[in-house]
């Protein structure tokens, strides 16, 4: 097996540019939603006293989930020697990067004062998840960089697994925070649970490799470079695998609840008779989200890369709906004050709370998703992050040519 | 003659009684008012945790259909209705309970419990969300981001987050757009030697103010002989609000 190589794209195509202009107009469209509601007020937007996390907070997080999971690929390379995936190390840490950027600037627009920002990063109470957060996210975007330097010049090699290796449990730190955000919520019932964290690292494995998946086959699709079907075999697997994780953790977040009597109103509120996000939540989530990529995924008698790049859309679709479920759903359930009592009062007490997502939000969660999406196309275009090729006589060390055409016709 | 005498016997006796109330009363009724005053804290002393500000409220006493509380504060901190009733502050609100099982209903108010340990002041990045060493929970409205995670960490719905620009504000009550606030136990108040403006609004005597460190304070009596409870006590915030027959 050859060393890896990595190139800059041309980036000349007019698909290119194309590419450029759609998601410059989408960041723009993103940034005019954010001035729209910070100059008007949140009024303007389908958030209110007892929605107080909208859109804007589904597509953030799921960024932000994403984001620790893209890492992973470089992390089966670096931390766990898997040589195959040694290719796809650069762009797996710059589309965690990437996406964490994105995540982040949503989150920061949204605030009722984004332009307390300086405020944010040097007032802080250690107490607060939040707070710990801003220290991980930001020490995530330092690691990564160093390690992709390490990655990527060849005289700081040396130093890729150690580099590697504090990514990786940085990473698995971040993403236990981002849980944890919702899990140290005592006082709402969908919330309050430890789960939710290691529920939050596996979604990350899944969600970010979904995204993953889709922008590297995208990538070599306008590009033109060469796949094998080992890549697209390991890929398929690996996605496989994790969204069936994400399966079990939700399964027994749920069983767990149900167990539980004072759990009974927000499960069969959630699994049974919340309209959207019931919907959401088996439709979304589990028909959509899981169950449909695993058929895809190993009962479809294909791997090939289309297979496997709409079986990642349909996961990051279902992901945005789990997303939804957890942050809207949690909250349109009424807080359980005085159990045992029927609650009324002309504040929304005792009653499932409305949420209408407004174009502002919808536009300003959009305009991150393309932002994270800008950076990777221009990263990929001005220094080497892209491999040349992910052919499997480039990258599989087992490979034979004699025996690769026998591999073909099974995978195919 | 000893007629006479008995009538002017009974006369000076009245008049004695009389007059004793009469002194009574203007030497107690100052010393009653004095001691509040002398009890309000000057304005160049430190807050201290000797004092533990909080409220009973009675339930039995709070009378449903009745909001004079929740409009004392409106006027009293310059919360103006918008008509878009999800996006309107409410410091406090009045909630109607009715026993799944039983039927019985009762109403009270709901407001800022006022935790020892309180979930916002825990989760707020910038220590924004603060409690007074004398234990009222409150906002500084210069470094609240508006993040509105100590909304979603409060447990009885007491805060809100303002949503457009606010005109006609109080200046003892500052509130901005894009923070968070909630009920403030009429600080400005308190710190006058007054009681919170709802609690001077209930006609019904349904809510007791007081320094609950001061075992001779009426509410400290009252939490004494009264059995009382705090909502979702079984989360241990230790709540500065009490309530009486729930």
């Amino acid at each position: 097996m050859k060393y890896p190589v990595c190139r800059e794209i041309e980036g000349k195509s007019s698909a290119y540019v194309a590419l450029l202009v759609i998601l410059g107009g989408l960041v723009a469209l993103g940034l005019g939603a954010a001035i729209y509601m910070e100059h008007q007020g949140h009024h303007v937007t389908g958030m209110n006293n007892q929605i107080v996390w909208g859109m804007p907070h589904v597509f953030a997080v799921f960024l932000i989930v994403a984001a620790s999971g893209a890492l992973n690929v470089a992390s089966i390379s670096s931390v766990f020697g898997k040589v195959v995936y040694k290719p796809l190390a650069p762009l797996s840490g710059l589309l965690a990067i990437a996406l964490l950027v994105g995540g982040l600037v949503v989150l920061v627009l949204d605030l009722g004062h984004p332009d307390r920002l300086i405020v944010a990063m040097t007032n802080y109470n250690f107490k607060s998840i939040f707070a710990w957060n801003i220290f991980l996210y930001n020490g995530f975007l330092a690691v990564v960089a160093v390690y992709l330097w390490m990655l990527m010049e060849r005289r700081m090699n040396t130093y890729t697994k150690a580099a590697g290796m504090v990514a990786f449990v940085w990473r698995l730190i971040l993403t236990t925070g981002t849980g944890s955000i919702f899990g140290f919520l005592v006082a709402r019932q969908f919330y309050d649970a430890a789960i939710m964290a290691p529920m939050f690292i596996v979604m990350s494995f899944s969600f970010g490799l979904a995204v993953f998946i889709l922008v590297l086959f995208v990538s070599f699709w306008g590009t033109g470079r060469p796949m094998g079907e080992v890549i697209v075999d390991r890929m398929r697997s690996l996605l496989s695998l994790f969204v069936l994780a994400v399966l079990f953790l939700v399964a027994i977040f749920h069983v767990t609840n149900l167990y539980a009597t004072e759990h009974h109103g927000i499960e069969s509120f959630i699994l049974r008779d919340g309209g959207i996000y019931t919907m959401m939540f088996w439709v979304g989530y589990v028909f959509v989200g899981s169950v449909l990529p695993l058929l895809l995924l190993n009962f479809s008698g294909s791997s090939r890369s289309e297979v496997v790049a709409v079986s990642a859309g349909l996961v990051i679709l279902g992901g945005l709906a789990m997303m939804y479920v957890i942050i809207i759903g949690g909250q349109a359930y009424p807080l359980v004050m005085f159990p045992g009592y029927e609650v009324v009062s002309d504040f929304s007490d005792g009653v499932v709370n409305v949420y209408r997502p407004s174009l502002p939000e919808i536009l300003l969660g959009m305009g991150g998703v393309a932002f994270a999406l800008t950076i990777v196309a221009f990263g990929v275009k001005v220094l080497r992050f892209l491999p040349l090729s992910l052919a499997d006589k480039d990258i599989d060390p087992h490979y034979r040519p004699d025996t690769a055409g026998g591999a073909t016709a099974s995978g195919a | 003659m000893a007629n006479n005498d008995t009538n002017i016997d009974q006369y000076r006796r009245r008049f004695l009684e009389r007059s004793t109330a009469v002194l009574a009363a203007g030497v107690i009724a100052p010393g009653v008012f004095l001691h509040t005053v002398a009890n309000a804290r000057p304005a160049d002393e430190a807050v201290t945790s000797k004092v533990r500000w909080g409220m009973l409220v009675d339930s039995g006493k709070c009378k449903t259909g009745c909001d004079k509380c929740v409009k004392a504060c409106e006027v009293e901190n310059g919360l103006t209705r918008t008509g878009r009733p999800e996006i309107d502050a409410q410091w406090i609100r009045k909630v109607t309970l009715k026993n799944k099982q039983t039927g019985h209903t009762t109403s009270l108010p709901m407001l800022c419990q006022h935790c020892a340990e309180p979930p916002c002041v825990d989760v707020c990045p910038t220590g924004a969300s603060f409690k007074r060493a004398d234990g009222i929970v409150l906002v500084d409205k210069h470094i609240c981001i508006g993040c509105r995670y100590c909304m979603m960490a409060c447990p009885y719905k007491a805060r809100s987050f303002i949503h457009e620009d606010i005109t006609d504000q109080k200046a003892h009550a500052p509130r901005g757009k894009g923070t968070v606030e909630s009920c403030t136990f009429c600080v400005h108040r308190v710190d006058k030697g007054q009681s919170p403006a709802c609690v001077s609004a209930c006609d019904e005597g349904a809510m007791v103010f007081g320094d609950m460190n001061d075992p001779q304070s009426e509410i400290s009596q009252r939490l004494r002989e009264v059995q009382s409870m705090e909502i979702r006590g079984d989360l241990g915030l230790n709540l500065g609000v009490r309530y009486q027959g729930i």
